[in-house]
């Protein structure tokens, strides 16, 4: 992935926008099918446009949509994408309309960062016509990813639950508040998930998008003994965030009202809570997926699913305090590390969860330039994206292989997630370290 | 022992004989116009045409009102009546069925055929008098009786993923019926025992005396019904008791060498056979409780018409001899179907005695072809994809001879429709796409709109109900092949939710296709003392003609059973290395990360970006000053 981003930095940003949109025609209008919409990789039981499909059916026959369990999702999907089941033109402009979103957030923060150095006056010392145009490569990783490809022409509702991700994360960037809670209820809405980038959220918007942490400034300025108050970063605002807090009670209420008004005769919100919500948070669904918690759950016993259950979500909701206090300066990159974890652990991960991280990886390619074993990950990702399917053959369809092949790709997925996270923190920490060194360290000797 | 016990038997039998006979005498006169309890043993023997016999025991108890004596019951089973009493039964229906009914030569358009041609494994459906929401529970508690009953596992019909409630496509739907499927049920012995032991003189006396093991579960199919009709209802107080219908159908081949060796160049020609050749046994005489007790012969339309059988000449028949001489002979009133009658011989087994038991064989002379009457369409049913994780499931139907006939005779009409029902039901690990039901008519697509009139779904939910989808099709007469497929997914279970032999797969109950516009009905014509027969009046009573489709077998996938542990403990691992490694980041000292960073540093140089190499060289030089 890192060497990508290097390449891409030269060419033409639009050339490669087009093409990849004319790749994506080309195989959704691929005289042969594909069979991307049913390959486990693409398609989980939240995702599947074909339990969409099925969800609509029984709805245009007048029963509850989660009559069977078959259909996961939102009911506003169901009347907004019912009509449309055989048209995947939606999910391709929802994947253009996600990367521009990205080019235009990854600018700004591109912009935020370089006035934060600014403001430390470190913009000699850092080179910064070296730097790289992280929203344009960001935006292309997003396009070009084979995994949001797959995702996209393989019919998946994935596509749009990134889209709504990145409308909250542009929202938040650009100060449009309304937009951030209305990305954000959606995002939630579709998917749990996202429900905890609520926190970089709410540091976007109190602090902006990169602000210098406040003692690292007055550090700075206590060196130089001269203290410029209309320098100094602002404090955490609680006006943007009550802001943000009143919109997104406002869009909630607006699309419980409306789920409500669709499954009035179908037995109403509960409904919908129990059989989207529940089924994310209770696994039901034991078909095999690129996650863990499936072959878990398919042989944990009985008597202890309930504790793992907790024990698996507890997993993400523990890591979010710790993450919160070490990356608060850096909500972009905070949220970037939220979505990475819950796309490992969440019950049905899919390939367009981790395209939607790799994406977002691409905001940071100048701060991440030394992180640590890339070159390994993108091995790994290419290694298990090619040997996962290979097992999922031998397993179902020839009967050869057996279910821990397939669950051994799975769990070095999982591990090299695993990897990436922790690699991606601890370079970012160290990239904070370094200014701090600039700062704190003899500025003749980093100039010479 | 038995032997020993055997005369106590006799004689306990004897005496309960005389002093029941006594007893109905007396109850007779005094209390006429009460029905009294009335117990009824038939047997019936049809030649089949591929050189097979069915045998079709028929056993009928009739209790008497509850009201009339308390709780004493002297013929009808006291078992039943409780079960009846406790659960409100209205009707029920099990059967347990070994082998599959051959729908192409052993017929399916008569009533012997229509009512008990069963699916394999266990089959229960009940009708309650109960209020809606105790239905359940009373199924529940009634599968568990029957269960302790018959010896046999259809407790596992207990949970809700098992059974269905048909909302209409179901013959006998009245809104309170629960219907389950065992097909994996193996049907043997243990399971017959207690069934005989609802009869009277269970197989120590009577017609039952054939019931010979060995020959029975040799037999191609073997079917044993228990069929409950309760007409009283507490609430109305019009009690006319308990109807138990006991049946055991048996398709046997008989042994056929005695007809090898008269006509050794002669293959077509259909085997003798005896009573005595087929079960090993004769009859000695009657039940003793039993009031008719008779065996019938029974020869249908094809094969009289192929005998050329007529109502003028079936007396003597030149093509096969009968080794008793028939009490009666019943001939079947004319139908407008077909031109040719069922002749039905009836041997009275009072007659004999222990000195002189009763057997009867059947000589045939010349070879006799002919066809049973088979179903306006022949359903077959089948699975299609390959793989485990996604299949599709066809259900197709063929015209038969019959639907010839009966499009050449309703053809003057140009909009002639040929109605059939389709009941099915899948368990909840199919995941059946409703959306994807296709239709195909002569092998043609068609729109499922022009072709399904009706249709009723009830999608399964994991591990809570199956799958139901009943579906009525209108299909024009002059239909060749039909065929409906529906694709689904394969689930995948934990563990401990697959059977013990997980490899061998997983059973689909048998769909049912009924054709409620045609009715399977043989009326004899014969004066008043065909009333007494129960027999003879069951196969006047129109019943709609249905078949079974086969039993799937779909294999699904199975994980490691022998992994639990290892699963569970890599998974932890891997939980845990995220856990620990994350939070090591995050945590690791500014003086740590600095000897780390130092350390780094002083091992490569070559790979480090330009900016890395600077702040290295940086903390070097401040790091030489600290020290």
């Amino acid at each position: 992935m890192e060497k990508v981003k290097k390449k891409i930095g030269s060419f033409s940003f639009w050339n490669w926008v087009t093409a990849s949109i004319i790749f994506r025609l080309i195989l959704i209008y691929f005289p042969k099918n594909l069979n991307l919409s049913s390959r486990p990789e693409v398609s989980t039981p939240l995702t599947s446009f074909r339990r969409l499909a099925e969800g609509y059916w029984l709805k245009q026959s007048f029963m509850s949509p989660y009559a069977g369990s078959m259909y996961h999702g939102s009911p506003l999907l169901l009347s907004l994408l019912g009509p449309l089941t055989i048209n995947s033109l939606v999910s391709v402009i929802a994947d253009v309309v996600s990367a521009m979103l990205i080019r235009a957030t990854g600018q700004n923060l591109r912009l935020a960062y370089l006035r934060s150095l600014e403001s430390l006056d470190l913009v000699k010392q850092i080179e910064v016509s070296e730097f790289l145009f992280s929203g344009d490569i960001a935006a292309l990783i997003y396009l070009c990813n084979p995994f949001t490809i797959v995702a996209c022409v393989g019919l998946s509702t994935s596509p749009i639950e990134n889209m709504a991700v990145i409308l909250c994360l542009y929202g938040a960037c650009s100060r449009l508040i309304p937009l951030a809670a209305f990305g954000w209820v959606i995002a939630t809405h579709l998917s749990l998930y996202p429900a905890i980038l609520i926190i970089p959220v709410i540091f976007l918007l109190g602090c902006g998008p990169d602000s210098p942490p406040r003692k690292l400034f007055l550090q700075r300025h206590q060196q130089k003994e001269v203290l410029n108050q209309s320098k100094l970063p602002p404090r955490f605002s609680w006006g943007p965030v009550i802001h943000f807090a009143f919109w997104a009670f406002l869009w909630s209420v607006y699309v419980l009202v409306l789920c409500g008004i669709s499954l009035k005769q179908f037995g109403g919100l509960w409904e919908m809570f129990k059989s989207t919500y529940g089924f994310i948070l209770t696994v039901e669904d034991l078909s095999p997926n690129i996650g863990v918690l499936w072959y878990f759950f398919a042989e944990v016993f009985e008597f202890f699913r309930n504790f793992f259950l907790i024990v698996f979500h507890v997993n993400i909701l523990f890591m979010i305090l710790p993450l919160a206090i070490r990356l608060r300066h850096r909500p972009c990159y905070l949220a970037f590390v939220y979505v990475a974890i819950c796309s490992m652990l969440k019950s049905y991960p899919s390939v367009g969860d981790s395209a939607l991280y790799l994406g977002l990886l691409g905001w940071f390619v100048n701060e991440l330039a030394d992180m640590q074993f890339s070159l390994f990950l993108f091995c790994g990702y290419v290694g298990v994206s090619l040997l996962s399917p290979v097992m999922h053959n031998l397993w179902i369809w020839r009967g050869t292989g057996n279910a821990n092949f397939y669950f051994a790709t799975a769990m070095v997925y999982a591990c090299l997630q695993i990897v990436l996270v922790v690699e991606g923190v601890s370079a970012m920490l160290n990239h904070d370290r370094k200014l701090r060194n600039l700062i704190t360290g003899k500025p003749q000797d980093a100039k010479s | 022992m038995v032997l020993l016990q055997r005369p106590h038997i006799l004689l306990l039998l004897i005496g309960t004989h005389q002093f029941l006979q006594c007893w109905i005498a007396f109850g007779s006169v005094n209390e006429e116009g009460q029905k009294q309890a009335e117990f009824s043993e038939e047997l019936l023997l049809k030649p089949l045409p591929d050189h097979k016999l069915l045998a079709h025991f028929h056993f009928q108890s009739s209790g008497p009102p509850s009201t009339s004596n308390g709780c004493h019951h002297h013929l009808f089973p006291k078992a039943i009546s409780q079960l009846v009493q406790k659960f409100r039964i209205k009707e029920m229906e099990l059967s347990f069925t070994k082998g599959r009914w051959n729908y192409e030569s052993w017929g399916g358009f008569d009533p012997l055929s229509s009512s008990n041609a069963k699916p394999p494994g266990v089959e229960l459906w009940a009708v309650f008098d109960v209020p809606q929401h105790h239905i359940d529970a009373s199924w529940k508690n009634l599968t568990h009786t029957l269960s302790g009953l018959f010896c046999a596992s259809i407790n596992f019909l207990e949970s809700t993923a098992t059974y269905s409630t048909p909302e209409w496509s179901f013959p006998p739907a009245s809104g309170n019926v629960r219907y389950g499927t065992l097909p994996c049920e193996a049907v043997c012995t243990e399971n017959l025992t207690p069934w005989l032991k609802l009869l009277p003189c269970r197989d120590k006396a009577g017609i039952a005396l054939l019931l010979d093991r060995p020959s029975l579960y040799r037999g191609f199919y073997h079917s044993q019904q228990l069929h409950l009709t309760s007409t009283g209802s507490s609430s109305e107080g019009i009690d006319s008791g308990i109807i138990l219908e006991q049946t055991l159908t048996v398709v046997l081949q008989p042994n056929s060498e005695m007809a090898i060796e008269v006509h050794a160049s002669e293959k077509h020609i259909q085997p003798s056979w005896s009573l005595s050749s087929i079960f090993g046994k004769q009859v000695s005489g009657r039940c003793v409780l039993a009031k008719p007790s008779s065996v019938y012969l029974l020869l249908d339309r094809g094969l009289s018409a192929a005998n050329g059988l007529t109502s003028e000449n079936f007396w003597s028949n030149p093509s096969f001899e009968l080794s008793a001489n028939p009490d009666r002979i019943f001939l079947e009133e004319s139908s407008s179907h077909s031109k040719s009658l069922s002749i039905l011989y009836m041997f009275q087994v009072e007659k004999y005695c222990e000195s002189e038991p009763f057997d009867i064989g059947l000589m045939w002379k010349v070879p006799v072809a002919w066809l049973c009457q088979q179903t306006p369409l022949h359903a077959s049913r089948f699975l299609m994809g390959s793989g485990n994780e996604r299949a599709a499931i066809a259900i197709s139907l063929k015209s038969t001879q019959f639907t010839e006939g009966f499009m050449s005779a309703n053809s003057k009409d140009g909009s002639c429709e040929l109605r059939v029902d389709v009941f099915q039901v899948v368990p909840w690990y199919v995941k059946v796409y409703f959306h994807s039901l296709r239709v195909f008519v002569d092998q043609q697509p068609r729109a499922v709109s022009d072709i399904i009139e009706k249709i009723h779904v009830s999608p399964s939910k994991d591990k809570m109900s199956p799958g139901v989808m009943e579906v009525v099709l209108k299909l024009p007469c002059r239909v060749n092949t039909a065929a409906l497929t529906i694709e689904f997914d394969k689930g995948f279970l934990r563990i401990d939710e697959y059977l013990p032999d997980a490899n061998q797969g997983f059973d689909i109950p048998s769909a049912i296709i009924s054709f409620p516009n045609f009715h399977a009905s043989m009326v004899f014509l014969e004066d008043d003392s065909l009333n007494k027969s129960p027999l003879l009046s069951k196969f006047q009573e129109k019943c709609p003609v249905m078949s079974y489709t086969e039993v799937l077998l779909v294999p699904l996938t199975t994980p490691d059973f022998s992994m639990p542990y290892n699963v569970i403990t890599i998974t932890c691992t891997v939980f845990a290395l995220y856990f620990g490694s994350v939070l090591n980041v995050l945590q690791r000292s500014v003086a740590e990360e600095e000897r780390f960073l130092k350390a780094k540093a002083a091992k490569k140089t070559g790979r480090l970006p330009l900016l890395l190499s600077k702040l290295s060289a940086k903390l070097r030089g401040s790091g030489i000053n600290q020290n």
